[in-house]
């Protein structure tokens, strides 16, 4: 097959079609959508909405609610440690705070823990890859926050709850608000590189749901230049980090407190006991999990553990019946496929296109009413199928220049340019191809304003959290989210250490839960969490044998 | 450098669209020298995968963002190593790869309140910039395309801001610094410039510093504490009849 400038022939025909119209497009933009056509179309095409994607969980403290199958089978499968195998008389750390997670909320949490008094040596650090692998990093279009005149945090509460659909927690999402332009200011202090204009004001965009231009954004890497920062200082403080050594199971004492966790040296398979006075779960989100078969964009390790693990120890989950699928993740070409292509290119002006070069939503709709609209285009044969049978539509870039002049693109979407040039596509000249993608996990272990969960002892922050985002998140606000309450996390968590007790430590709950499935009648096949997904070729797994 | 590349580009896509002709193709890579047979069109990442490796290390966004991947390369009868990420690379035939997830290269301490941004600063936290001998190694070996040796030479002119804007795509896997034979940290030189300039050279918002102290001031405490109270039709009401700026300036914003 020929491909000019990347693209095969019969897609390049496409393309003249949405060259040829989009001067006309620019000019005649499709208004946003009313409450009611935004309900219709998500009720047809979103997988939330969808027949076959969810059951009920039958056992535990959420027992009766409805969760994606992905996580009930993990809910519903052994424990991953058998607690005869852990002898917890031997403690190889003995701290005050342990933070399960070296993304951008538990870093953040360890860092305000020390600045809220826990001494360096008494924290620690855990985590399943290198420090500050995570979806933290990968964040692309920005973080929110109302700062401009003539926004205020109470317009962008209005826009998180209106966004969640009127599910979040309020208390929460007043928290984002309103703690938002504070965590801009620390990123200030710490020497974050924000998009600014010449006189120092921040370059601000919208993004899906903002009814005010709030989001911050450093190039579009702006998850990494903040990620870059809070590790670079925590790598100043020599917070000690354990890497590639992820907790698998919590322990408890015998008053019924979070006292630590099992972690397991992913190397020399070695298990280590880790004493603590109080956990910080900041794990991450499930994107690896493939709910509903999406690809995502997600981490290697967002396999969901802290869920489970939480769940084993009796804390409860809420909004786990949504999961976020990205309207703009890549269709093309294969190699790509559910890598994301940023909420900035839209938020920069270019407009969602189908096969004929016709506009058919609003460019800016929250994100899963926009995911649906794409879904919906593809399903009525509007959107273009791939040479590999992923279907998508156009997202006309090239008009970003149009508007805010040559070479904006280059400079503002760097990392999306060199990404498509590797394969011969030039997004300054011609659209991209994009289609939904699982993107983020928009429920999650339940906490409150002091990010404490059901259990004492045990706090959480950022994406393994629920009730911030309700059932969907805006833009913007994941990188706030593990700022927020990684902060607060890290503050309270640090309050709750000078008071705790430890008693004897058990692994008793995990007993409990496995003589639970079998009360329920489950033979699970599996033991969660899973900690890494598993991609190995079919023919290599098929003949694996397990001899040394 | 640009020309090269888009003929190397010219070349992969005629070599993939031949591939795709004789579908089902496949090509031989060498993992650590031990030959295997991928389908044609994976990623690096994802023939190592198909050929049965399941990363531990070396594995980390998967998206060309986290530097965990960094994997070096030879085709079969070529004289020049490559460099990329295993995520972004689509594998060719008779590759000879090895992976490098780790770089050993210590980052200088400090606190970064008590810096004081000169023309000297990068030259005394990091001594060794000044034995740069302007091989470009750095440079060639960098998957970002960054130029690296331009921004060395700007930090040891002791120009910060330039040194950070240069370098700012920078995703920190340290091939630079495995190459270099003056045996320069570059991705943490560089890191620290980008903290000084955005912490001291770059100009504050006036903006944000008014709001905070509006929030310090509980201006907005009452507000929001009504709209919490309010009853769901009421809210639901006031959502959707709030003004979109997006809508009213019809693009993104500024």
């Amino acid at each position: 097959m020929k491909l000019i400038e990347g693209y095969p022939e019969y897609m390049m025909k496409s393309i003249k079609l949405v060259e040829k119209k989009r001067e006309d497009n620019m000019a005649t933009p499709v208004k946003p959508m009313s409450m009611k056509a935004r309900d219709e179309v998500l009720s047809k095409y979103h997988p939330d909405y969808m027949k076959g994607t969810k059951r009920e969980l039958k056992i535990g403290i959420d027992k009766g609610t409805i969760l994606y199958n992905g996580i009930v089978d993990l809910l519903e499968a052994r424990t991953v440690i058998d607690p005869k195998d852990v002898d917890l008389s031997k403690i190889d750390y003995d701290v005050d705070l342990l933070v399960i997670g070296g993304g951008g909320a538990g870093t953040v949490a360890a860092l305000f823990a020390y600045d809220s008094g826990v001494p360096l040596e008494k924290i620690l650090i855990v985590t399943k890859l290198r420090h500050g692998d995570a979806n933290s990093m990968m964040a692309q279009g920005g973080i929110q926050a109302a700062d401009r005149p003539e926004d205020s945090p109470s317009l962008h509460y209005l826009d998180i709850y209106g966004g969640g659909h009127f599910t979040n927690k309020p208390e929460l999402a007043r928290a984002l608000a309103l703690d938002a332009p504070g965590i801009i200011s620390w990123h200030e202090e710490l020497g974050v590189m924000y998009d600014r204009q010449e006189d120092g004001e921040f370059q601000e965009l919208s993004g899906g749901g903002t009814c005010r231009n709030r989001m911050h954004s450093c190039k579009d890497y702006s998850g990494m230049e903040i990620m870059r920062n809070i590790r670079d200082k925590a790598r100043n403080l020599e917070i000690p980090t354990l890497e590639f050594a992820p907790v698998a199971e919590l322990i408890m004492d015998d008053k019924g407190q979070i006292a630590g966790g099992v972690a397991f040296n992913l190397e020399t398979m070695e298990y280590h006991v880790i004493r603590a006075k109080a956990t910080i779960l900041a794990t991450g989100g499930s994107g690896r999990l493939h709910l509903a078969n999406y690809p995502t964009t997600n981490h290697y390790g967002a396999t969901g553990d802290g869920l489970i693990m939480a769940y084993h120890a009796g804390a409860n989950l809420i909004d786990l019946d949504t999961i976020q699928i990205h309207p703009t993740g890549d269709a093309y070409p294969e190699p790509l496929v559910g890598i994301l292509s940023t909420e900035k290119i839209r938020g920069l002006g270019a407009i969602p296109l189908n096969k004929n070069g016709d506009p058919f939503v609003f460019p800016l709709e929250p994100r899963d009413v926009e995911s649906a609209t794409f879904i919906q285009e593809c399903k009525k044969g509007r959107g273009i199928v791939t040479p590999t049978g992923m279907p998508g539509v156009w997202l006309d870039s090239p008009m970003i220049d149009i508007i805010h002049g040559e070479g904006t693109i280059e400079t503002k979407l760097a990392g999306e340019v060199r990404k498509f040039k590797r394969f011969g596509i030039d997004m300054t000249k011609h659209p991209i191809l994009v289609y939904p993608t699982l993107h983020y996990q928009n429920g999650g272990v339940e906490i409150n304003e002091k990010t404490e969960t059901k259990i004492p002892g045990l706090f959480a922050a950022g994406e393994v959290s629920g009730g911030v985002h309700g059932k969907n998140r805006l833009m913007g606000n994941s990188l706030l989210d593990f700022n927020v309450f990684g902060r607060r996390s890290g503050i309270y968590a640090a309050k709750y250490v000078k008071k705790a007790k430890i008693g004897k430590l058990t692994l008793n709950h995990l007993d409990k839960y496995n003589k639970m499935l079998e009360k329920a009648n489950i033979k699970p096949k599996k033991s969660a969490p899973i900690i890494l997904p598993e991609y190995r070729g079919e023919k290599a797994i098929s003949r694996a044998l397990d001899i040394f | 450098m640009a020309k090269k590349q888009q003929a190397i580009l010219k070349n992969q896509n005629a070599k993939k669209s031949k591939v795709v002709e004789k579908k089902p193709g496949s090509v031989e890579v060498f993992i650590m020298g031990k030959s295997y047979k991928v389908p044609a069109g994976l990623t690096i990442m994802k023939a190592l995968e198909y050929a049965g490796y399941r990363y531990i290390r070396g594995c980390g966004c998967r998206a060309g963002f986290c530097g965990a991947c960094s994997t070096i390369y030879r085709k079969e009868d070529e004289q020049k190593l490559g460099f990329d990420l295993a995520c972004q690379k689509v594998v060719e035939d008779k590759m000879y790869l090895v992976q490098l997830p780790f770089v050993p290269a210590t980052k200088a301490e400090y606190d970064i309140e008590k810096i004081d941004p000169k023309d000297s600063t990068m030259l005394e936290m990091y001594p060794e910039i000044a034995r740069c001998v302007s091989c470009n190694t750095c440079t060639k070996s960098c998957p970002q395309d960054i130029e690296v040796m331009k921004y060395i030479q700007r930090a040891v002119r002791g120009d910060i801001k330039k040194c950070a804007e240069i370098s700012f795509d920078c995703i920190q896997c340290g091939l630079c610094a495995m190459r270099c034979p003056a045996d320069i940290k570059h991705y943490h030189v560089s890191q620290l410039a980008r903290r000084l300039r955005g912490k001291y050279l770059d100009p504050k918002s006036k903006n944000l510093a008014n709001r905070l102290k509006e929030i310090d001031n509980r201006k907005y405490d009452n507000e929001i504490e009504k709209l919490i109270k309010m009853d769901k039709k009421e809210i639901k009401e006031k959502y959707k009849k709030r003004k979109i700026e997006a809508e009213e300036t019809g693009t993104g914003g500024g």
